[in-house]
């Protein structure tokens, strides 16, 4: 073990990770380290592993090689500092169960899924939900929310955990203006009480605004730090390609992160 | 017939029915026993099945406990209950391994490879059977009763076999109820959290494997899926919380199978004799749901024409109270009508 995986400031270390499904690999040989307390966005073109990033990071898929540390430690030592909002579409909204009962299996990590819920845990639960602007609709079948509601009912679930460290599967896929701003609240919430938060992100534009790290994926990891280290146009275009579009946006936001933070 | 002989008919069949609910008699009372708690396990688990998309996969394992029955037969060269419900069992587990083997391994989409292995179970249980009817004593070993099920002729310790199995199912459910409450939605978040989602679906399976295997003498191989979906999809139309559904799902079951076996046993077809059990329990079970799926006030059919209307009607007015606010050389446009803000 490097002494790097031992550091428990570093919240994510990853060690020669290779991933494939069937033949292709989606994840080459990815080595890289997140330190604790920063909102770390995972970007990088469809197809790029961002998600096998996460899903293998959490143990949910199983890997070619590579190992993996949260806060210096193994997988199985730190899972209840882990938390995880998984990709909206993954689950079956229909399913009969309420808001609050979602928000609930959050607890199941602290509490053991076999005990009842104790106030502490109904108290942090509606704080949970209070957090992200849900509190009224605690009793509602989650089929009836919003695309935007649902999306803050997987963040109020992942609050619930507690944890230190949050992965999260495209947060702000498909949300309206309002919920993208209360989500972006939330995780600054979360760095403020020193959480770290690693995000898939699609919206190049929102990158330095949002975020103040950054992985570059595609499917080797192309850069890894600081997001005015290596959020760069050279870095962006071997991550994306030649592609004009997506390069313009990025240069247009770096441009205005820039105006914003004279410095 | 003449009416006053239509009449006696009709009377006598009430008297019957209600003799038979009344369950005066020991016979009746131990083959409602075993088809009413029969009925509340497969209603429960069938709520699991339907929650975690394995309807076809419950179906596959039914069929494949055919063939299993048939084996264990060959094998003892007796019918041995006992013996005969563990083949199936271990058919019926094959069977979802042999699924769950070829979804990871070919190209072939889901239904089709539950499809291939119900139609191929199915086979290898008919062919199997019609060898075992040729052996010598094989026409009285009763097996063909286990494709379409002979609930009348229940024995008391099988009704009571049948019901110490519900009653273990049942604690089971209701005490790992959160377990599988999370998997079942969500199990990769499940996962995450270092639940083992591997083991709850092989124990969701296990129950349904159970559940056909217990039902198979009474209901048959080819109904007992019908028996756990059907209530399923009838609870579901009328709540939306798990808890009260499993809950629901057991009474339609339970109710169902009881009234169903009753029904079968009280209405005589023209030739006189009664009606089978295990396809009247279905019929029963299937009037129920069809009625709430049209009638439930929130997920029913009926419910949703009348939404649909109000919502039309209304939208109607306020264009209609529009047009009039904004004069009449007001022209539609089409941001007037498509309101970019509202939700389909």
């Amino acid at each position: 073990m490097s002494p790097a995986a031992l550091d428990t400031n570093v919240a994510v270390e990853i060690h020669d990770l290779t991933v494939a499904y069937d033949r292709k690999p989606v994840l080459w040989d990815v080595d890289l380290s997140i330190p604790s307390g920063v909102l770390c966005a995972v970007i990088g073109p469809n197809g790029a592993g961002k998600s096998t990033l996460i899903k293998a990071a959490l143990g949910l898929l199983s890997v070619l090689s590579g190992r993996v540390w949260f806060f210096g430690e193994e997988l199985n030592a730190v899972r209840r500092r882990l938390g995880y909002v998984p990709q909206r579409e993954s689950v079956d909204w229909d399913f009969p169960v309420s808001v609050r009962d979602v928000v609930m299996m959050g607890r199941a990590g602290v509490t053991g899924v076999f005990g009842r819920s104790r106030p502490k845990d109904v108290e942090v639960v509606e704080q949970s939900l209070r957090q992200v602007g849900l509190s009224e609709f605690g009793d509602r079948q989650i089929g009836q929310l919003s695309g935007g509601q649902q999306q803050r009912v997987f963040l109020a679930r992942a609050l619930a955990q507690e944890a230190d460290l949050y992965f999260m599967d495209e947060p702000f896929a498909g949300v309206d203006a309002s919920t993208e701003r209360a989500i972006v609240d939330v995780l600054k919430a979360l760095r403020e009480r020193g959480k770290t938060v690693v995000a898939v992100h699609h919206d190049l534009q929102t990158v330095p605004e949002y975020f103040d790290h950054a992985v570059l994926l595609n499917t080797r990891l192309i850069a890894s730090g600081p997001v005015n280290e290596v959020f760069t146009r050279e870095n962006l275009q071997r991550t994306y390609g030649p592609r004009l579009t997506v390069l313009e946006e990025a240069g247009e936001a770096m441009a205005r992160a820039r105006e914003a933070r004279p410095s | 017939m003449s009416a006053d002989r239509q009449n006696d008919a009709d009377a006598c069949m009430w008297d019957e029915l209600i003799s038979l609910l009344s369950m005066k008699d020991a016979t009746t009372r131990t083959v409602m026993l075993g088809v009413g708690s029969l009925g509340v396990a497969c209603g429960i688990v069938g709520c699991l099945t339907v929650l975690r998309r394995r309807a076809l996969m419950a179906d596959a394992v039914a069929h494949a406990a055919l063939p299993g029955v048939c084996v264990s037969y060959l094998l003892l060269g007796e019918r041995e209950l006992g013996a005969l419900l563990l083949g199936a069992m271990i058919f019926g587990l094959i069977a979802s391994g042999l699924i769950a083997a070829m979804r990871g391994r070919t190209t072939v989409k889901d239904d089709a490879i539950i499809a291939v292995v119900i139609g191929v179970s199915f086979a290898v249980g008919i062919v199997l059977l019609k060898s075992i009817q040729n052996t010598p004593g094989g026409n009285k070993s009763g097996l063909d009763g286990f494709i379409f099920g002979k609930a009348a002729s229940m024995a008391r310790a099988e009704a009571l076999t049948v019901a110490a199995v519900s009653a273990a199912l049942l604690v089971l459910v209701f005490s790992q109820f959160k377990v599988i409450r999370l998997v079942t939605f969500d199990p990769a978040f499940a996962k995450a959290l270092g639940l083992r989602v591997r083991l709850i679906d092989l124990l969701i399976i296990s129950m349904v494997c159970v559940c056909t295997v217990v039902g198979l003498p009474a209901v048959g191989a080819l109904m007992i899926v019908a028996l756990m979906i059907i209530p399923a999809v009838t609870a579901r139309s009328w709540t939306d919380r798990l808890s009260t559904m499993l809950v629901l799902a057991g009474a339609v079951g339970g109710i169902g199978a009881v009234g169903g076996t009753a029904l079968s046993a009280s209405v005589r077809t023209p030739d006189g004799s009664s009606l089978p059990v295990g396809p009247t329990i279905v019929l029963t079970i299937a009037a129920v749901c069809i009625v709430s799926l049209i009638v439930s006030p929130r997920r029913g059919v009926l419910a949703g024409w009348l939404r649909q209307r109000r919502a039309r009607r209304e939208m109607m007015a306020e264009r209609v109270s529009e047009r009039a606010r904004a004069g009449p050389l007001a022209v539609t446009t089409a941001q007037e009508t498509n309101d970019p803000g509202a939700r389909p």
